[in-house]
């Protein structure tokens, strides 16, 4: 079947349309259900003894004075919560050489970073839990700690895990071509170092659930803030000997996620080990100091780049070394070597050009564990690659954008294989930047910039292009051995008064993956979207998937919704035509009726067909398929991924004297192939772009040379607000995959890739005429009036 | 977080409040607005405090000219003060401040009393204090009414002049004159943040006081430049007098050299009539 997405006007036409979201309402009047909205019969807290130092030998825990405290219950070890828990060791068999230690839920010798938990305190309340914590005495031994990712790897520096051999975990050359002689004989040769902040996707709702264990069924059900409720079954059945099909995840509302919740976290295994040892619901609910402490980190990474160009702006080569800190673990399953692998996958890869060396090294420290947080690695890789361009545009004197037009892929140069070999189907670099340049009106914001400098203000224009991965196939972590599924699934229902239940494996964290699949199913069905009800989140009634993260919810989840929907509308017509004495091909479905294809004329009301089924089966054709349920599945299969790709621009203002920036617009242009609801797709860019520039100007998790993190609440790790935050005005370019019917590639992740690219070219635009450029993420006015040599270290 | 067990006592009068405070241990807190004594209590930085809740004292509240001075309550929240026409005409930097305080929520909490007894080095109420050098009364059983100079009252981080039985009942600040100024500004990364550095500058045209905030352990009275301008002296003159004046500590924020950098500037925006905006 095929659907004539070019026509607004065909029946059904949701597909493209920015239908209202169904479940927003109840958002914003506050009714949503989140994990700690669920209150269960019997259900105590559990809060967590974290240890306060980056590495430490735990040498005693008295419990004794805890356990006298009022409402206290009970307190666990780590030896104790290991009886029941197994540890993890966070490697996949695809990224050779990795390997990372077996971490425990609850830490059973040595801590490893601030934060870590090192005992569990079950209490009938929160507040009792954390009167219990300050009874427990607990003594450590604090160990040298490995802080600088500079000096992991020397002779002198501690091992954190001695049985390791060292603090690697892990190293990927990537050479491609003659990378030594052709720098050797370039034009013109650029190099920079760069540093990009560790921060932190900072969620409105923290990490929280709630496990209870049935010992009369054996049954484990957990609520659980989680973007992977079917991955997240796997881990617990694995480590808590379970079989998987007594382990059920239910995923309620969840309030932002951003990659954060995609991830095991040795408290919450430790939550769900407490329900299944004590028999009864325990709850977990992060606070936002242990937010900061033990949510993952990211982007924790200083990274040497060079870039040979010939004498006519054409890039011959890009050469880099990237370094990054992961903290003490490999986080599991994804583990903690995706950054940097995507770093190597991901430099230069809006460009035409095929000599390439990418070194990452990954090494571990006594910080808080990262892993993949929104645009994972997009956003080192584009400022890396942006960077080097715009120095080598300013070395040529070329235009930051006649050096683009000069080395972008060829809009007809697809299939194309990039020099870190990543293959893409169709991507749209010229046609996108064309379509920035004349929404920003280039021209006249390079006369604004002029003549604002002629009044002494220092504005700058900042672009970027990018490509974004998303759409993942197992080749990013099946092939590895983990339990994460990149095909998914979607059940599609008629009830007998002719609305539709649909049930899908993606999951719905406030960015609108219900809306965008209602809209597919009310289209491939030909119902009302207001006769859809979306169901996700649940492990015993959805259909097995990978839940929502890598930009796969659209792209994935929604093809398997749209042939779902296809089919039940297959299944229907079969029906109505034995009805109507009709045929399939000569009826369809529109709008929550069967018609007549030629005419539209209205023909029966799907409320009559639901009746007839379900009531008076009796009526029908003997033998007649009934059909109303329909599963589909999909998976990518000619791609790895499905690469998109986009360009941005800032234009701000350097305050010279104080050092503040001032974003006066931001603009995104961006082709995710089918756009299925423009309004959440701009949404999507818009937030993606402030997590962008919280990375470029804000957000940076700070720590002192113990390895203590010092700023650790939301008054001083600086979350962009939406008062500095610039209008941002989103286009598109629409390169459907052909994988897919739907068409549709990932959009979640495109604005945070490019918005830090692009504010750091912007600034240094801004810098340039008074010699000064800054590289160093985030880029507080400290650094901006160091750049300009005002103020001395 | 959640806080530890907490003993609470709702104050009926202002009798009533000093009656607790005289007979407390010294565990007493002061509820006021609670914009920073709740955040204290959910970190643990305070623990198991006895609560005194002052928000059902009629005395505490208002805001009225007496002669030279306007007296407000010290539950005038900041919010009262953005919206108070007295204010706005007789002590104008407050209607300036109150607006930098915070966001919107925490103003209609907040109150002036609260702000400047729990002398925050980094907030604007106790800096426009110092600056137009209002009187702090204070009330206690045993001496009933203390008037302490804003110069006298702040002695250092989250330090005051104010004893353990004393409540904070009102500040009096002097009416502007004729061929006087009043302005405050600071530097914020977002709105609604501590500052970086601020200044409040209240006094006569050509030699205002110059109080700087953010920039140490308490409200910061820059002598030196004062003493510049009063000598006539330039602007740029005055602010390289800050090097001497000023010694802020490094931190997270920022080194001390950068707030010192980022204080002169704020000095030579205030008195150039650089209206370019603070805020980025």
């Amino acid at each position: 079947m095929t659907i004539a997405f070019g026509n607004p006007d065909r029946p059904n036409s949701y597909i493209g349309r920015s239908v209202p979201r169904p479940n927003a309402g109840k958002l914003v009047a506050g009714a949503g259900r989140y994990v700690d909205d669920v209150v269960l019969p019997r259900m105590v807290h559990v809060a967590f003894l974290r240890s306060p130092h980056a590495r430490a030998k735990i040498e005693a825990i008295d419990v004794g004075a805890a356990l006298e405290i009022p409402g206290v219950i009970r307190v666990f070890t780590g030896a104790e919560i290991a009886e029941t828990c197994t540890p993890w060791v966070a490697v996949l068999a695809h990224l050779k050489g990795l390997k990372s230690a077996p971490q425990h839920a609850v830490a059973v010798e040595h801590a490893t970073w601030v934060g870590e938990p090192v005992a569990a305190i079950v209490a009938d309340s929160r507040a009792a839990a954390e009167d219990g914590l300050a009874a427990i005495e607990a003594s450590f031994d604090p160990l040298p700690v490995v802080v600088d990712m500079r000096t992991a790897l020397d002779a002198e520096t501690p091992l954190i895990h001695p049985e390791l051999g060292d603090n690697l975990t892990f190293q990927r050359l990537h050479e491609k071509g003659e990378i030594d002689a052709v720098f050797a004989s370039a034009h013109k040769i650029v190099e920079a170092r760069f540093k990009t902040g560790r921060h932190t996707g900072v969620c409105l709702e923290p990490r929280s659930i709630l496990a209870d264990y049935s010992r009369s069924e054996g049954q484990l059900t957990v609520h659980h803030s989680t973007q992977a409720p079917h991955m997240m079954q796997t881990v617990f059945a694995q480590h808590l000997d379970l079989p998987e099909a007594k382990v059920r995840v239910i995923c309620g509302d969840v309030g932002g996620s951003y990659g954060i919740k995609v991830h095991v976290y040795p408290d919450e295994v430790a939550t769900a080990a407490i329900a299944k040892i004590m028999g009864r619901p325990v709850k977990f609910v992060a606070d936002r100091l242990e937010s900061f402490a033990t949510d993952i980190h990211a982007r924790d990474h200083e990274i040497d780049g060079r870039i040979a160009v010939d004498e006519n702006g054409r890039i011959l080569a890009l050469d880099i070394d990237d370094l990054t800190g992961i903290g003490p673990y490999s986080v599991y399953p994804r583990t903690s070597a995706i950054e940097g692998n995507q770093v190597v996958n991901l430099c230069g890869g809006p460009y035409d050009f095929q000599t390439y060396r990418a070194r990452t090294t990954v090494v571990l420290q006594n910080k808080t564990p990262t892993c993949q947080y929104r645009a994972v690695g997009h956003p080192i890789a584009t400022a890396v690659t942006e960077g080097l361009v715009d120095m080598a545009a300013e070395a040529l004197g070329l235009d930051p954008v006649e050096i683009r037009r000069r080395n972008l892929v060829a809009d007809d140069a697809y299939p194309y294989t990039s020099a870190a070999n990543m293959r893409f189907e169709g991507l749209s670099h010229h046609a996108s930047l064309d379509k920035l340049l004349s929404m920003i009106d280039y021209d006249a914001l390079r006369a604004d910039q002029a003549e604002a400098r002629k009044q002494g203000i220092h504005r700058g224009i900042g672009i970027a292009s990018f490509i974004e991965l998303t759409n993942p196939s197992p080749f990013m972590y099946g092939i590895g051995g983990a339990r994460i599924s990149a095909q998914d699934g979607c059940t599609v229902r008629m009830d007998p008064d002719g609305s539709v239940v649909a049930m899908s494996g993606v999951t719905e964290q406030g960015q609108g993956t219900e809306g965008m699949l209602a809209q597919i199913v009310a289209e491939g069905v030909g119902v009302p979207v207001s006769k859809v009800r979306i169901i996700t989140g649940d492990t015993q009634t959805t259909p097995y998937g990978g839940g929502t993260w890598a930009s796969r919810g659209a792209g994935i989840g929604g093809e398997a919704a749209l042939q779902a929907g296809l089919a039940l509308r297959e299944n229907i017509l079969v029906i109505a035509a034995s009805m109507l004495q009709s045929t399939p091909e000569q009826l369809d479905v529109a709008d929550g009726q069967i018609v007549d294809k030629a005419t539209g004329e209205a023909r029966m009301p799907l409320e009559e067909l639901g009746r007839i089924v379900y009531f008076r089966g009796d009526t029908l054709a003997k033998g007649l398929p009934r059909e109303l349920v329909v599963t589909r599945h999909y998976i990518t299969s000619e791609y790895p991924f499905a690469f998109t790709n986009g360009v941005q621009a800032s234009y701000l203002e350097v305050d010279i004297d104080t050092g503040f920036v001032k974003l006066l617009k931001h603009w995104c242009v961006e082709d995710c192939g089918r756009v299925i609801n423009p309004m959440l797709v701009d949404e999507q860019i818009r937030g993606g772009i402030v997590q962008g520039i919280g990375g470029a100007l804000y957000e940076e998790c700070v720590y002192d040379g113990e390895g203590q993190l010092l700023n650790a609440n939301m008054a001083d790790y600086l979350v962009p607000m939406a008062a500095e935050m610039p209008d941002m005005i989103i286009g598109h370019v629409e390169t459907p995959t052909k994988e897919s019917l739907l068409g549709a590639k990932g959009a979640g992740e495109a604005g945070t890739a490019g918005a830090p690219a692009a504010i750091m070219n912007a600034i240094n635009d801004a810098l340039r005429p008074l010699g000064a450029r800054v590289t160093q993420m985030p880029f507080t006015p400290e650094r901006i009036l160091t750049a300009l040599g005002t103020i001395q270290h | 977080m959640k806080p530890s067990p907490i003993g609470y006592v709702r104050a009926t009068s202002l009798a009533h409040a000093l009656d607790l405070l005289a007979e407390g241990d010294g565990e007493e807190k002061v509820l006021a607005g609670g914009q920073s004594l709740v955040a204290s209590l959910n970190l643990r930085l305070i623990e198991s405090p006895n609560l005194i809740d002052i928000n059902g004292i009629d005395d505490l509240h208002g805001i009225a000219e007496d002669g030279d001075v306007v007296r407000v309550g010290a539950l005038t929240r900041h919010c009262d003060l953005m919206a108070c026409d007295i204010i706005a005409r007789h002590v104008p930097i407050l209607s300036e401040a109150a607006p930098l305080i915070a966001h919107a929520a925490i103003r209609t909490r907040g109150t002036i009393g609260g702000s400047v007894a729990n002398a925050d080095p980094a907030a604007e109420l106790p800096a426009c204090v110092v600056a137009l050098d209002a009187t702090i009364v204070l009330a206690s059983k045993t001496d009933g009414e203390r008037r302490v100079m804003a110069s006298d009252f702040f002695l250092g981080l989250f330090e005051t002049a104010r004893r353990d039985d004393e409540l904070l009942v009102a500040i009096e600040f002097p009416k502007i004159k004729p061929g006087e100024r009043q302005s405050i500004r600071e530097l914020v990364r977002r709105s609604g943040d501590y500052a970086l550095a601020g200044l409040a500058i209240a006094g006569p045209t050509d030699a205002p006081r110059l109080v700087f905030f953010g920039v140490g352990d308490a409200p910061v009275v820059a002598a030196g430049a004062m003493a510049v301008l009063a000598d006539g002296g330039s602007v740029d003159e005055a602010a390289l007098a800050l090097e001497d004046d000023l010694d802020p500590a490094d931190d997270i924020n920022g080194s001390a050299g950068y707030k010192k950098h980022i204080s002169r500037v704020l000095l030579k925006r205030a008195l150039s009539g650089d209206r370019q905006s603070d805020a980025a």
